[in-house]
């Protein structure tokens, strides 16, 4: 799946000596990372390496100590709130835990999303968004359940689809495979390679789950200390020989 | 825990938190966009949902003061004057601290357990992303609706404990409605009302505030959701109270008497 010409497209994200920390706890410390146009890159890491924290620094839910970061060529740190909104609808997140809103219907957090950034929207349309992302998601007929009625991956899919109803450009996904079973992960590693084809968006995938890396992934970061440790295809870090790298494959 | 200065030290610093928190609200709350819908949600939520509970509340207080204070009166032989001083104690004092506390349980305790869990669950984090200050869709109008709902609530509960009292006095002697009222409202005056309305919209702001506070500020998972609605009722209870206190010497002082 090396794809070399991608290394020539443009670049929408680029994190440079991104430093977080937590009082003494230095979750990251210098971290680069580059996405290119159109490309998945997967980040690998332990629990509590920080992966979490580095998505969320992304898009400002958690402010950065140093470093910089640029999101179609816009600098994160810098923007106003005004900016940082517009930047953030085109930056579609999936949460770790879905973070469906338990107080509303599906079809209201669908809508959630798409009122507040487009405030000037017909019923009709949310309509035909709402609906057309349920089917993508393969979860047409839902819209009037609770979160609290679904299962987890029907969470996780839902999710997806609040996510992708912006059509944003840039995807960052929180563990989109974790705790499901292989035939819905299977599923979900389709669906964001469909999105990835179909709308030709860049994505930051987070996940521990090697059938969804191997899937999905064009390149494959391992997060280790707070730094970028290596860097690669799948094939590339399958066959090393570094121990750190090893152990997430055996 | 355990070393009283340490004890202190958290009391004062959760204090400042709160007050800090309260000031973004001041700061923040009233500045566009407003969340119209969202606030009338919520108040529907606070209000309403909370109306059976204060309702059935205020009219057993109102019937068992009044057949608690019967055999006193009757031993001055004042019992004539039951309805009047009934009255004054339920509408200036009894009401409206009942009813905040029974919202203390309530509402604190709800609004603390649901922003935890959303806390918890990064649904506030998926609300901000979504192009959303969650301070001012969650927090403002929690806050703003139960600081004018519990004066609806206390408003009700007086009417519906001034109705209980009507029945306690009947059970003991008969006293036509029409003269009932009468007495009530012969004693009963605006001085009576007013302070004892001013400080529910402070009992409103206060219960909501911390709530808002805990929940907000909800760490370490699921348990924390447990422990920051356990503790919106504890601190917000004891708030009633510091509230009443200051409400009484100022009502005092006013000579609201
Ligand atoms: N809001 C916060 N306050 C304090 N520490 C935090 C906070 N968020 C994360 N951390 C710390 O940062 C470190 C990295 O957390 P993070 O959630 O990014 O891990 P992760 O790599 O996503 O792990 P997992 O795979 O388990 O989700 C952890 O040690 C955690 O304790
Ligand atoms: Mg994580």
């Amino acid at each position: 799946m090396n794809q070399p010409t991608l290394y020539n497209k443009e670049e929408i994200v680029v994190i440079r000596n991104l430093k977080k920390s937590f009082g003494t706890n230095h979750v990251l410390d210098d971290f680069n990372l580059t996405v290119h146009k159109g490309e998945n890159v997967v980040v690998l890491g332990r629990s509590g390496s920080g992966k979490s924290v580095l998505i969320k620094c992304l898009v400002r839910l958690l402010e950065a100590d140093d470093g910089e970061m640029k999101v179609f060529g816009m600098s994160i740190p810098d923007l106003s709130h005004k900016a940082l909104d517009d930047i953030r609808a085109r930056i579609g997140f999936l949460f770790q835990s879905s973070a469906l809103y338990d107080s509303m219907t599906v079809l209201e957090n669908l809508e959630f999303p798409l009122r507040r950034h487009k405030l000037r929207i017909t019923r009709q349309e949310v309509d035909k968004l709402v609906k057309l992302a349920l089917e993508n998601v393969g979860l047409s007929g839902t819209e009037s359940m609770m979160p609290s009625e679904l299962s987890g991956g029907m969470k996780k899919r839902i999710g997806i689809a609040r996510m992708l109803i912006l059509n944003p450009e840039v995807m960052l996904y929180d563990e989109p495979t974790t705790g499901l079973d292989p035939i819905t992960g299977r599923e979900i590693n389709h669906l964001m390679l469909e999105v990835q084809e179909k709308y030709n968006t860049s994505s930051i995938i987070i996940s521990h789950d090697m059938n969804c890396v191997r899937r999905t992934a064009n390149r494959v970061v391992v997060l280790l200390n707070g730094k970028c440790y290596a860097e690669g295809t799948y094939e590339d870090l399958k066959t090393s020989n570094d121990k750190n790298i090893k152990q997430f494959f055996d | 825990m355990n070393n009283p200065l340490t004890a202190w030290k958290d009391f004062f610093s959760e204090t400042g938190d709160i007050t800090r928190f309260a000031g973004r609200f001041f700061r923040e709350g009233f500045l566009p966009p407003y969340e119209f819908n969202e606030l009338l949600r919520q108040s529907f939520e606070i209000g309403y949902r909370s109306l059976p509970l204060c309702g059935v509340t205020g009219f057993i207080m109102g019937l068992v003061i009044t057949i608690q204070s019967h055999p006193s009166m009757e031993t001055f032989g004042t019992e004539s004057w039951l309805p009047s001083v009934v009255s004054v104690s339920l509408v200036r004092e009894i009401v409206p601290v009942i009813t905040a506390l029974i919202c203390a349980g309530k509402i604190g305790s709800g609004i603390g357990a649901e922003l935890g869990s959303m806390n918890v669950t990064e649904q506030i984090d998926a609300m901000e992303v979504s192009g959303t200050n969650p301070f001012k869709y969650l927090i403002v109008t929690r806050i703003l609706s139960a600081t004018l709902m519990v004066p609806l609530l206390v408003i009700l509960s007086d009417t519906i404990s001034l109705y209980g009292a009507f029945i306690g006095v009947n059970m003991k002697q008969v006293v036509s409605f029409h003269l009932y009222t009468n007495q009530i409202f012969e004693k009963l005056s605006f001085s009576d009302v007013l302070p004892s309305i001013t400080k529910s919209f402070f009992f409103g702001f206060a219960i909501s505030i911390i709530g808002c506070y805990k929940g907000y500020n909800t760490k370490n998972g699921t348990e924390g959701v447990g422990r920051s609605a356990n503790m919106a009722v504890v601190i917000s209870t004891f708030a009633v109270f510091i509230i009443d206190l200051i409400a009484a010497q100022i009502a005092d002082i006013l000579h609201f008497t």
